[in-house]
């Protein structure tokens, strides 16, 4: 190993960083690019949904009931219509995602304590939305249930409670379920695994089509020096990329790290040499730049769709989430939304971050093998 | 590792020295049987058809081919057990110009360098004559590859010898390069050898060869023919070799090749190249006038190597057919 190899090729690497616009955008523009479609095209549907109204009740108790449902901010009420049809209208074009329908017997059977019912519409076409709206809707529903039976029972003097209980909706983490919350350390991860595979790839490759991997082949420069120099820089980057990410998620989205951002860099190193090492495995198979760019959307489809980024993994087919168990993003993923909204660390991540390890161990140990058969 | 004061080489012997190097991939043998010697010094060329085997020579020579069978001694080191004393001690440069287009002028002298260890005492002084040599004066900060292709080649040369390298291995090295480039490179290159650099460069062009001082010729793989240019014409040339120019090449063409044990005939352009062992060319003016072709003028002329070359390829070919 020569430091002055050494240090050639990562001088001559962060110029090249620094001249390709390619490398630029890669490294600025898809976090950005990424955080504000993911982050706020996310968040904009899993609240402040449209809400279509029907009160045939018109009473105190009914506009009560309506107006708890805007309070807790999942729903807009964008329409109040006067027949039913009309509110299913609503649903069916799209103007309201979902539609509340309060009976006439509404109030009267609230301030009768005899059990009200309303009906909740929603539109299950969208099942990010569908799910936000029958959980938050339930929730709201509950509460306000509760609310009424303690008014009621101190209005009538009753002394026999039935126990009148309002039940507290809590949600763990994330109280209101913010997407971004759920979101952006995700996307932390899926952003950095592109960064590293295709920055890795694309420099190999690079070098290979213009013929200069050739050159360094009859040059004195060994194998381990290459790879070194070629990482090395691609490591910074990410570490600087992420770092950026981090701050773009608490500036544009109020996600803050919990945890410790120390331990957050450390846990992140292993899943980053795992991701460097896929990178220079499609750099050995890939034989030109574009190749090596849809190798990397391949592996990154994975990360994606099975890792629990988007789905969680329990409700997937078995043989999915035996696929997922060896994806390193599954147990990335845990770390992120382990470290930045959990606010725990090391102590219990420990796990997660063995089998990243692991795997980064066994990548790199192969691509480095098969790199070097390829230029020796 | 080897250290560069090392006794036995480097310093005494033939900078290349080959003796039945063979390789094969697969079924097919690339280079068969090969033996030559390059004298220090030298400027010595390796000509041949594409797919001849050149390629595979020259990465063998580097270090960067084990060969199948035979052995080989560059600078003196063994080229299968000693590559990495070899890539240190020589200079590489193929026909792609293998420059890094987004570095400039300067750092891709810088970068290489540093990959050969250059020491930075000195470095900047001969990065300033390397500049200087492939007069790139003044664009020094400029993109390697905005360079037109004179410029990028010279400039692949420098990076090539930026280590003061004692062999210098030429792949195609003037491919794709105009013809006024080509001579300032054949100079640049004479300049290394004259300052005892010993030059081996592989090459399609025959014009080309007459730059070397020796040429090599492959075919499928197999040393056909080895000398000085000079010699090349005297001794694989038998007889003499005239030009017949007239107003209907293609016919008179046709009427000489019907012409029994008339020699060689070959279309220059729109020149005959007539090799024939007769000393009277009444003989083919007759068979040309026969034609009726009544303004041919017949004049001896000196044989260039593309009039070997074509001489010893189609030797070949009738001996096996």
């Amino acid at each position: 190993m020569s430091l002055s190899r050494l240090l050639a090729i990562v001088r001559k690497e962060l110029i090249q960083i620094r001249r390709d616009r390619i490398t630029l955008v890669l490294v600025i523009g898809i976090p950005v690019v990424e955080l504000l479609l993911f982050g706020y095209a996310l968040n904009a549907v899993t609240d402040h949904i449209a809400t279509a109204v029907y009160d045939e009740s018109r009473t105190s108790a009914s506009r009560a009931f309506v107006a708890a449902f805007e309070h807790s901010t999942y729903f807009d009420v964008v329409d109040h219509v006067q027949t039913r049809e009309e509110a299913m209208a609503a649903v069916d074009a799209g103007r309201a995602r979902v539609a509340i329908l309060v009976p006439p017997s509404f109030g009267d059977d609230v301030l009768g304590g005899r059990g009200a019912t309303a009906q909740l519409i929603v539109d299950g076409s969208d099942p990010s939305v569908a799910q936000t709206a029958l959980f938050s809707g339930g929730l709201v529903a509950q509460a306000q249930s509760g609310r009424v039976t303690v008014e009621a029972l101190a209005r009538t003097g009753s002394t026999r409670a039935p126990g009148g209980i309002e039940l507290r909706p809590v949600v763990l983490y994330n109280p209101r379920m913010l997407s971004a919350q759920f979101m952006v350390p995700g996307l932390i991860g899926i952003i950095l695994q592109m960064q590293a595979v295709l920055l890795t790839a694309l420099g190999v490759v690079r070098e290979r089509e213009r013929g200069t991997l050739e050159q360094l082949i009859v040059s004195p420069v060994r194998p381990a020096e290459l790879v070194l120099g070629k990482v090395l820089p691609n490591v910074a980057l990410c570490l600087a990329s992420t770092a950026m990410t981090l701050v773009m998620a608490r500036v544009l989205f109020g996600v803050a790290v919990q945890g410790s951002v120390v331990e957050l860099f450390l846990l992140t190193l292993p899943f980053l040499f795992g991701s460097l090492g896929i990178g220079l495995a499609i750099s050995v198979v890939a034989r030109t730049q574009a190749q090596a760019l849809q190798m990397t959307m391949f592996t990154l489809l994975p990360s994606i769709l099975l890792s629990g980024f988007l789905y969680a993994r329990e409700s997937m087919p078995w043989i999915f989430q035996g696929i997922s168990a060896v994806i390193p993003m599954t147990y990335y993923l845990q770390i992120l939304r382990g470290v930045i909204v959990k606010g725990v660390g090391v102590g219990v991540l420990w796990p997660q971050a063995t089998a990243l390890t692991a795997f980064a161990v066994v990548v790199l140990g192969v691509s480095v093998r098969r790199f070097r058969k390829t230029i020796e | 590792m080897t250290s560069i004061t090392s006794t036995n080489a480097d310093e005494q012997g033939p900078a290349i020295e080959v003796r039945g190097l063979t390789r094969r991939f697969g079924d097919r043998i690339a280079v068969n049987d090969v033996t030559f010697t390059v004298e220090r010094g030298e400027v010595f060329a390796f000509l041949g058809p594409n797919g001849s085997g050149k390629s595979t020579t020259i990465r063998m020579l580097c270090g960067i081919l084990p060969p199948s069978a035979g052995e080989g001694r560059v600078l003196g080191y063994d080229i299968a057990r000693e590559a990495e004393a070899i890539k240190r001690r020589i200079g590489y440069m193929s026909q792609r110009f293998s420059l890094y287009e987004d570095l400039t002028v300067r750092e891709n002298l810088e970068f290489y360098a540093g990959i050969y260890e250059v020491p930075r005492g000195g470095l900047a002084a001969r990065i300033d004559e390397l500049v200087a040599m492939a007069g790139l004066q003044g664009r020094e900060r400029q993109i390697a590859g905005t360079l037109s292709g004179g410029w990028k080649q010279r400039l692949a040369l420098g990076c090539a010898i930026v280590h003061r390298p004692p062999l210098l291995f030429l792949d195609e090295p003037t491919a794709g390069v105009d013809p006024v480039s080509r001579r300032q490179f054949w100079t640049m290159i004479h300049g290394l050898a004259a300052g005892g650099v010993t030059v081996f460069a592989t090459t399609h062009y025959l014009d080309e060869a007459e730059h070397a001082g020796r040429v090599a010729m492959i075919q499928d793989g197999v040393l056909s023919a080895l000398g000085t240019p000079a010699e090349f014409k005297r001794d694989f040339l038998r007889g003499q070799l005239y030009a017949l120019s007239c107003s209907q090449p293609l016919a008179a063409l046709a009427a000489l090749q019907r012409l029994p044990d008339v020699g060689e005939v070959s279309l220059y352009g729109d020149v005959l190249h007539i090799l024939t062992e007769h000393e009277d060319t009444a003989p083919i003016l007759d068979a040309v006038r026969a034609a009726g072709i009544e303004d041919a003028s017949i004049a001896p002329i000196a044989p260039t190597l593309e009039d070997v070359f074509i001489s010893l390829t189609s030797g070949r070919a009738s001996e096996r057919g």
